[in-house]
């Protein structure tokens, strides 16, 4: 492994046209980062302040929760507790892509991760679940959802006040109908059907009785526990013969 | 405690990006120890799509009725067609105008 010849060569064309299939989905990016920047700005950050807060941390769900527990003081470990909760989905989402990840250098492995998010990571992950090896849509798309978010958010600093209520209109609901999307494109077997289930019920548990934020993590392990104990008999060799052909 | 003065600020975001970057290392970093058996691979390709129902499930469940229209009509038309882009579409036009009628 020292001598690395690593197998998977990025394609700068397929980045350029991951770019372009994730716009329509950074348009309502902007949305949010619009509503964060007029949360922040309420806050009493300075738009400076809160440019470099979407740019550096780049999580949308943790900084919202970050807003929200501003102050003249901030506490800064229940601060840093929340946002590694919120963020700690990250955790597996990156684990999961490992296995296409080994492939390239470590420079570019850690490089993509930085624009790791749920939307490209959804499309990316569900490609791999049908046999499609896909990591230019983390970098392609990575970059296209981090512009979306940076916009928005000067947008909503600077014209926050014209927002339109966007619950109203349904965007809220944008990128929850988007991961159920990609959840569902995915191959349906017994034993996913099985894990979805265990993964509901978990989840939903975690989040009516454990502490808050944690029930993602909760659900997506047990989830994972079922396939741990469940193989898929055939997996193996369809995998080898689609290697073969491909 | 740290004050939000503009050092106090940029500390607190320099934290935040650093926990979140750790959240985005950490699991890949962490896996380059594991070897790669078919269970371990079972175990990730079934935990990566329960991430996806565990971040929808609550949402629904504390959702209101525009949510859960908007996420069943994805959930429906997704199934039907397997296109992603009509069922989003579909999904999002359900949550307004249930929203805008209720």
């Amino acid at each position: 492994m020292k001598s690395a010849s690593y197998s998977y060569q990025l394609q700068p064309a397929k980045i350029r046209s991951e770019f372009f299939r994730l716009l329509p989905i950074s348009l309502f990016v902007v949305a949010f980062g619009a509503a964060f920047g007029l949360a922040a700005a309420q806050a009493g950050l300075t738009p400076l302040e809160t440019l470099l807060m979407s740019g550096a941390v780049f999580a949308g769900a943790s900084q919202f929760a970050a807003i929200d527990m501003w102050g003249p003081q901030v506490s800064t470990l229940p601060l840093l507790a929340v946002v590694f909760a919120i963020n700690s989905r990250h955790l597996l989402m990156g684990a999961s892509l490992y296995p296409m990840l080994k492939n390239v250098s470590p420079g570019k492995r850690y490089g993509l991760l930085l624009v790791l998010t749920d939307a490209n990571w959804a499309v990316s992950a569900q490609e791999y679940q049908n046999g499609r090896h896909n990591l230019e849509v983390i970098l392609g798309g990575g970059l296209v959802l981090w512009m979306a978010w940076v916009i928005g958010t000067l947008l909503g600093v600077y014209f926050g006040g014209l927002l339109q209520d966007p619950k109203s209109l349904g965007l809220d609901m944008v990128l929850g109908c988007f991961l159920l999307a990609m959840a569902l494109g995915g191959k349906q077997s017994p034993r996913i059907l099985v894990s979805w289930t265990v993964a509901a019920v978990a989840s939903l548990a975690a989040w009516k009785w454990l502490p808050a934020n944690m029930h993602v993590v909760v659900g997506a392990l047990a989830g994972g526990v079922i396939g741990y104990f469940w193989l898929e008999k055939h997996a193996d060799s369809e995998q080898v013969q689609e290697e073969a052909t491909s | 405690m740290i004050e939000t003065t503009s050092t106090g600020v940029l500390a607190l975001i320099g934290l935040m990006t650093l926990v979140t970057l750790v959240t985005r290392f950490g699991g890949v970093f962490a896996m380059s120890f594991v070897r790669i058996s078919p269970r371990i691979e079972s175990f990730i390709n079934t935990m990566a799509s329960s991430v996806l129902i565990a971040i929808i499930m609550p949402l629904a469940f504390s959702g209101d009725a525009g949510a859960i229209a908007a996420l069943s009509t994805t959930a429906a038309i997704m199934l039907a067609t397997k296109k992603p882009l009509p069922s989003i579409a579909a999904g999002i036009i359900a949550a307004g105008l249930v929203r805008y009628f209720l």
